[in-house]
């Protein structure tokens, strides 16, 4: 049982935590009842589906739930006290110096008029009754343990005035300024890069050993669960219903939803010839709507309708692995667990297709006016900065990079919504990278449509389904009203949205539903190049595999191009054909998918692939930090763009003199100083292991 | 087969309707905006109705009990200077209130949404010059601007309207500009551009609808707004033609009794105004607060 004394018992203890939130309808049990331990230095990942109920967890924990949120019945015990039982003076000296969290968003964690250093030294002022002095050299400590470059400097900055990456490592110092026995992050790294993500994952593995925190970490990643955790607990509906070590969780998941959340994310390595993303069908049921019995019973493809069905779910333990339980009847029923395996087909299928799009000398450059005060001219910022790339007829470009290597600018200039300052983009033979999109021709814009990034604004909230897809049918091809009408039913079914859907609005629909809509108004044209702008980055991971199967499902039936920009290697991996890696502006490889995705490779894209968190916690991936961040574009480096950050770097050569273009006989261009022999040595970033 | 059909099942209830409807059902939790609804539903109702609930003509001289008479039961709230029963031309006055009211405020929406929408749409120049003609209509004292506009074209309703949009659109603009400039970098804009709709199309259908949640609340608030202005036209003489009554005139043509103890003649009308004020505000601020939800 739980001691009064810290360090013996477990630091959290979850006893049949009941929580509920209190609005208008009512009463809704969120979290019908979850339970786990933490004992001192362990991790424990919450994975599951956006709604699922993790954050819920990570604020009832800290007692933290709002005006609404209350728990309703069990036990939290933080280092064997009753959470529920503290007084607020009690709890405001808990939380910050016992008890920390991170959050998604650094930004609205840092107050914006404070410099950073300053906000660090409250930590210790408050909660340690640090003095001045003790406190600056604590904070300073703390500032070079989170490995910010010059903490000296970075203690006299602005939140404003940090990267994201950097903000984030500042809010994991604060958070660490008190030696806290406990540690929640709510999903820290879901808005950063892969790199920066992996830079921040490698930090916090690293002071969790050196703290002996014990860590809630949340995420809907199970490749960053992978990376920083020893236990991994997956929510579902407000329910854990798994809960494990990470080897064997992931080695022998017993649970369907385990299994479907594993086999609808593509494992890095895999391509779409090899096997098919399964998604999970349906969706989070409403905490108002929770159903009889298992509450994953509707979803699950192992269902077993009498059993399932009638009556609340225990929980088991698997037996020959301790600590491993599982919520499901049929879990010792289940058959054995066949981890997807990294299959690609490495057959010449990006055979020569009659070119659809080809971009040449592409430049985009955004004038910037220098400010009255600081003097001198005016100044480009080259977004876009000299670019070559092709598509043909019904393949699939993917576009990858981080954020700033100029890939949405890429995307704007194809599309019209921005011109190019210089170079060509033909499509189907027509120039158009100088033609702004009012005064394309209507062929050329059904030719070229987009699906864009964000589900939430991507359609008009005051406009109805049936509308969007409408309106776009009569621009593009002119139909009539009632001819609109039937062809956009077609196109609803053809994205697998029921009919019905016409009269409702954006707000009546999920994210994947609202994606499924931006997709329908796309096809409305039957265009010959589809843009997609990171489609699925804002959704979850079963949605993304449903989303993912419907746009290959698209392009396999009209052998139409797809432009497909994303951050995420897996994805691209699994679904392009060809790939460009850009970088400031620059392409620095480009080549078909199975020659960008193993070496010889730029560098760049060898720390990308390293950086890519992988779910599966037997395979060995190598790891190569990238220091500093991407150069400003307004001012790139005169030699190499990426050579201030490479770890291959071979001398001065690479800072003064552009890379040339190594190009090798299938077409694979690789912008680098290392000759291509050199290139080849390197070892793959993943070494596939026996298990 | 794995067909994806995560998105195709189920699917939630319909969680409320849309409209009028629907924006009436929330605004019932919000006790200040009943209150508010309440209190401009009232002075609507009289409105209407005011030929059938005013005892007597507004213009007609009640010579049987003379002018100033106190409240009694024939005249509840006793007669003004010449002789009218007060109560009938306050019943009377809201006509004229609710109706120039709501009209230069939707005037002044007109105007301004033109404006508003064109300087956040197009930015540069155009932005430039509208708002820089903005600022110095702005940069006038509003009072000075009113009694000006009327002394110069005369006192009229259609003058009072007319003035309302001069001064208040800059105002308008202001809004739907800021939210112009927001909802233009939205997506769906850019998907409108890529059908080839025109700059019109995009202005009125794809982002004036959405920045409606916050231009309903300054509409409501600024009818008020207007309500006060047009009793303070009247109250300086600039406003309606007499004989017709108008509440700021009757404030001004009773204030002197302020002091004669007969508080009743100059309190009643400028109650009448300010309920109806309260109402507006009231309303807007619950109409703010339901529109926070959700």
């Amino acid at each position: 049982m739980a001691d009064a004394t810290p360090g013996n018992g477990p630091v959290l203890e979850l006893d049949g935590a009941r929580i509920s939130y209190f609005t208008r309808a009512g009463e809704i049990n969120v979290i019908p009842g979850v339970s786990f331990r933490l004992n001192q230095g362990e991790a424990i990942g919450l994975v599951g589906e956006s709604g699922c109920g993790k954050s819920t967890v990570a604020f009832a924990i800290a007692r933290y739930l709002g005006g609404a949120g209350r728990l309703m019945g069990g036990r939290i015990l933080f280092e064997g006290q009753d959470m529920a039982r503290m007084s607020e003076s009690e709890l405001r000296r808990i939380r910050g110096s016992k008890l920390a969290m991170v959050y998604q968003d650094p930004m609205s964690s840092l107050n914006p008029v404070m410099p950073v250093g300053r906000q660090l030294m409250e930590v210790s002022i408050i909660h340690q009754g640090a003095g001045e002095a003790e406190a600056r050299r604590r904070a300073l400590q703390l500032l070079d343990e989170v490995k910010l470059p010059e903490p000296e400097r970075m203690f006299e900055r602005y939140p404003h005035q940090l990267s994201g990456g950097q903000q984030q490592r500042v809010v994991i110092a604060m958070a660490l300024m008190a030696e806290p026995s406990l540690l929640i992050m709510d999903e820290p790294t879901t808005g950063l890069d892969v790199t920066v993500e992996a830079a921040v994952l490698d930090l916090v593995r690293e002071l969790r050993r050196k703290h002996n925190s014990a860590i809630v970490f949340i995420s809907h990643n199970l490749g960053t669960v992978v990376r920083i955790c020893d236990r991994i607990g997956v929510m579902y509906g407000g329910e854990l219903v798994e809960e494990g070590a990470i080897t064997e969780v992931f080695r022998n998941p017993r649970h369907p939803y385990t299994r479907g959340l594993l086999e609808c994310i593509p494992v890095l390595g895999s391509d779409k010839r090899a096997q098919p993303l399964v998604p999970i069908p349906g969706q989070v049921p409403s905490a108002l709507l929770r159903p009889v019995g298992c509450i994953f019973a509707p979803r699950c493809r192992h269902e077993d309708e009498t059993r399932c069905r009638s009556g609340k779910v225990a929980t088991a333990g698997v037996s020959g692995e301790d600590g491993h339980r599982v919520q499901c009847l049929r879990a010792a029923e289940l058959a054995p667990w066949q981890r997807p395996h990294a299959v690609a087909t490495t057959a010449a299928a990006t055979a020569k297709a009659e070119p659809m799009l080809e971009v040449l000398n592409l430049k985009k450059y955004y004038r910037q006016s220098a400010s009255i005060f600081a003097g001198g001219g005016d100044y480009d910022v080259k977004a876009i900065n000299d670019i070559s790339m092709s598509a043909g007829r019904g393949m699939t470009l993917a576009i990858v990079g981080e954020s700033g290597c100029g890939k949405s600018t890429l995307a704007k200039v194809l599309t019209g919504l921005e011109t190019a300052t210089d170079g060509t983009v033909v499509l189907e033979g027509a120039e158009i990278g100088g033609v702004r999109v009012e005064n394309r021709p209507r062929a050329m814009k059904r030719k070229l449509q987009m699906v864009f990034q964000n589900p939430e604004s991507t359609l008009n909230p005051s406009h109805s389904v049936g509308y969007a897809i409408e309106r776009s049918l009569r621009r593009l091809k002119g139909l009539t009203s009632r001819q609109a009408r039937e062809e956009s039913r077609r196109l609803m079914e053809i994205v697998k949205l029921p009919v019905d859907f016409v009269t409702r609005k954006p707000r009546q629909l999920s994210g994947g539903q609202k994606q499924r809509v931006a997709i329908a108004r796309a096809l409305a044209g039957d265009p010959d190049l589809l843009i997609a702008d990171e489609p699925v980055s804002a959704l979850d991971v079963s949605v993304q595999a449903s989303i993912i199967n419907l746009l290959m499902e698209i392009q396999a039936a009209r052998q139409a191009t797809l432009l497909f920009i994303s951050h995420d290697l897996s994805v691209v991996r699994y679904l392009a054909d060809w790939v460009a890696v850009m970088y400031l502006g620059k392409v620095v490889e480009f080549g078909s998918v199975d020659e960008v995705f193993a070496p010889p490779f730029h560098p760049y894209t060898e720390a990308l692939l390293s950086a890519v968190p992988i779910p599966d916690p037997d395979r060995q991936q190598k790891r190569i930090v990238l220091e500093g961040a991407m150069p400003s574009s307004a001012n790139p480096p005169r030699g190499c763009p990426f050579a201030s950050r490479c770890a291959r770097k071979i001398g001065t050569v690479c800072e003064t003199t552009p890379p040339p273009e190594i190009v090798t006989s299938g077409g694979h261009r690789i912008a680098c100083h290392i000759a291509l022999d050199d290139l080849r040595k390197i070892e793959p970033i993943i070494s596939p292991t026996a298990h | 087969m794995s067909a994806p059909t995560s998105a195709t099942s189920g699917g939630k209830k319909a969680k409320s309707q849309v409209g009028w409807w629907a924006t009436i059902r929330l605004l019932r939790e919000s006790p200040a905006g009943m209150v508010g609804a309440g209190i401009v539903v009232f002075w609507c109702l009289v409105a209407i109705f005011a030929p059938l609930l005013a005892p007597y003509a507004p213009n007609a001289n009640q010579f049987d009990v003379g002018p100033v008479a106190s409240p009694s039961f024939q005249h509840w709230l006793g007669t003004d200077d010449q002789a009218r029963d007060i109560l009938s031309r306050i019943i009377f006055g809201s006509r004229i209130v609710l109706t120039i009211a709501p009209l230069a405020t939707l005037c002044a929406y007109v105007v301004g949404c033109l404006i508003g929408l064109l300087a956040g749409y197009y930015r540069g120049w155009v932005d430039t010059l509208l708002m820089q003609v903005c600022n110095i209509i702005l940069s006038f004292p509003v009072l000075i601007l009113y009694v000006i506009i009327m002394v110069k074209f005369g006192p009229s309703a259609l003058n009072i309207i007319a003035a309302v949009t001069f001064v208040a659109s800059p105002q308008v603009a202001r809004l739907v500009r800021s939210q112009t400039l927001e909802l233009r970098e939205r997506e769906y804009v850019a998907a409108a551009k890529m059908r080839g709709e025109s700059a019109w199309y995009i202005m009125l259908v794809e982002i004036l609808p959405n920045a409606r949640g916050p231009l309903i609340v300054d509409a409501c608030l600024r009818t008020g707004y207007t309500a006060i202005t047009i009793g303070l036209l009247g109250f300086l003489g600039v406003g309606l033609r007499p004989p017709d009554p108008d509440w700021g005139g009757m404030i001004k043509d009773t204030y002197g009794f302020l002091l004669g103890g007969q508080v009743h003649m100059a309190l009643a009308p400028a109650f009448a105004l300010s309920s109806l004020v309260v109402g507006f505000s009231l309303l807007a601020d619950g109409l703010r607060e339901i529109s926070l939800r959700d």
